[in-house]
């Protein structure tokens, strides 16, 4: 049984320390560290050996509690953060032969622009708030190295059109928009550069159902529609459910289990997510 | 009179064992012990037993629902040829969940929002149709199933028991899968409906489709039925052709 496919993200032992690591703590596992924070030199282990692939047009669901290390990992991925050590590949990078950690920051910023789209759980991350909606995907556009004003704002009005937001708000700043909306935004300017590989980090958190609900359908609609693979950070075992094909789920930092999002909700294996499942309302 | 005597099986278990560890109750749950057995192509086998007997995790272990403990099952796809399903990586699992291997429960799993005619839709969709051909296919057998044409944009939540579980064996057949695995299709479900599952069975059956069901109404397997195995507290008590 040969691998019938090629992932299109291969994350290799990823690595994200805060702090020096001291003589007592080092090599990430100790009795001197209480969950993943050091108690002699106060270094927080955020990721520890994280190892996961994403394949073609799928759906990879992170789920853990809050400081698991869920939002550091998607941060470290799209370059917002330094990883402490750890490879990552990406199949249209290189053919998938280079590790996007090593490269250069005009690199990293290619790789951002044009292979990678992120959605952040607070949408002041992810937009200028007081740039219209349009600029803001424009923006995106111009950093990927496009400067034709026409071919920007039909792209513009496209992609806000796909998530519903009317085209005479456009030039609207997304500071006046409702919470949907602004993610909504982000998705589209997410989206600007055909990305194969969207990052979403908690994209419905804090959202009222059934806005939720459309941020959702969305989501669900654009996976099946342009086949682009997700990474979807969530502590909703409802919308992982909804939309992930596999799971991972972490917690202090670590990968404790991974697999088919019904394998992991039926036949939980490891305590915590035993305790997360039995949570589920 | 077993047409496939020598062929080989499509799906065969060997001392599948699963059991269920509790941590946070610190309980441990045995549900299935050493169960084999084999299923050949067309061959429509059924389980029955008390509840809580084990059979559905027998289903949900060949589906992958369940992850196996113990022993294997080895189920031969058209992809990837023999493939023991207790080593499958999940993306071949997913791969053949959406090709060949089907799962009706008696619950409809829907996705939120999503219409009947979606629904099914999306499940040919899946398997690399186009558009034309999903529409065509899914009109087809939603008529085919008798499901009123007033429901197919309706949303199953509102959906009657009989509705929405021939819409879920609709979803499931669509595919034509090689291997249908039924788990209580027919519970909780009045005479009348039923007998049109009955009939789809036995259509199936025409059609030359594996199934491997669970079925607690045991009068409705025994005339269907090519062969069936009892279960008792997570092993086969009792296994043997219907009409012997």
């Amino acid at each position: 049984m040969t691998d019938f496919e090629v992932p299109v993200l291969t994350v290799k032992n990823l690595n994200k320390q805060y702090g020096p690591g001291c003589f007592k703590c080092r090599g990430g596992e100790s009795a001197s560290l209480v969950k993943n924070y050091c108690q002699v030199c106060g270094t927080v282990y955020a990721c520890r050996n994280v190892s996961f692939d994403v394949f073609p047009g799928e759906v990879l669901g992170i789920v853990g509690e809050s400081g698991s290390g869920k939002s550091t990992l998607m941060q470290c991925l799209y370059f917002d953060q330094e990883v402490t050590s750890g490879e990552a590949y990406v199949s249209d990078y290189e053919n998938g032969e280079k590790n996007l950690f090593q490269e250069s920051s005009q690199q990293k910023r290619y790789i951002r622009n044009h292979i990678m789209g992120k959605v952040y759980q607070n949408p002041l991350l992810g937009l200028r708030m007081n740039f219209s909606s349009i600029g803001n995907i424009a923006e995106k556009l111009i950093a990927a190295g496009n400067n034709h004003v026409g071919m920007m704002e039909s792209r513009g009005t496209e992609l806000l059109n796909k998530v519903h937001i009317p085209v005479h708000r456009r030039k609207e700043a997304p500071k006046n928009f409702s919470g949907g909306m602004q993610q909504r935004v982000q998705i589209a300017k997410a989206l600007s550069n055909h990305p194969p590989l969207l990052l979403l980090d908690e994209v419905t958190t804090g959202l009222d159902l059934s806005v939720q609900a459309s941020v959702l359908d969305l989501i669900k609609g654009l996976q099946r529609e342009l086949g682009i693979s997700i990474v979807l950070v969530s502590h909703d075992l409802g919308v992982i459910r909804m939309l992930a094909d596999r799971t991972l789920v972490m917690l202090e930092g670590k990968v404790i289990e991974q697999g088919l999002t019904d394998r992991i909700l039926e036949d939980p294996q490891h305590p915590y997510t035993q305790l997360l499942v039995h949570s589920l309302l | 009179m077993k047409a496939g005597e020598q062929v080989e099986p499509i799906l065969k278990i060997q001392g599948l064992s699963k059991s269920f560890n509790l941590h946070n109750l610190g309980k441990h749950i045995r549900a299935v012990s050493q169960v084999a057995m084999e299923l050949r192509e067309g061959e429509f086998v059924g389980i029955t037993g008390k509840s809580g007997s084990g059979k559905s995790t027998i289903l949900k272990c060949i589906y992958g629902t369940y992850r196996i403990e113990e022993g294997s099952i080895c189920y031969h796809s058209e992809k990837f040829g023999a493939v023991n399903l207790a080593k499958a990586t999940e993306r071949q699992v997913l791969y053949l969940r959406k090709h060949e291997i089907g799962y009706v429960s008696q619950f409809l799993n829907v996705m939120p929002r999503t219409t009947a005619r979606q629904l099914v839709t999306q499940a040919i969709l899946e398997m690399n149709e186009d558009q034309r051909f999903a529409d065509r296919e899914t009109e087809k057998i939603l008529s085919h199933f008798e499901l009123a044409q007033e429901l197919w944009d309706s949303y199953p939540t509102t959906f009657s028991g009989g509705e929405k579980l021939r819409l879920n064996i609709a979803r499931a057949m669509v595919k034509k899968p090689r291997l249908l695995l039924l788990d209580e299709p027919t519970a909780s479900l009045d005479h009348d409906s039923k007998l049109k599952v009955k009939q789809l069975i036995e259509q199936l059956i025409e059609e030359g489709t594996t199934m491997l069901g669970i079925f607690h109404d045991l009068e409705f397997m025994n005339n269907l039925c090519d062969r069936e195995y009892n279960m008792e507290n997570g092993v086969f008590s009792h296994a043997g052709f219907t009409d012997s």
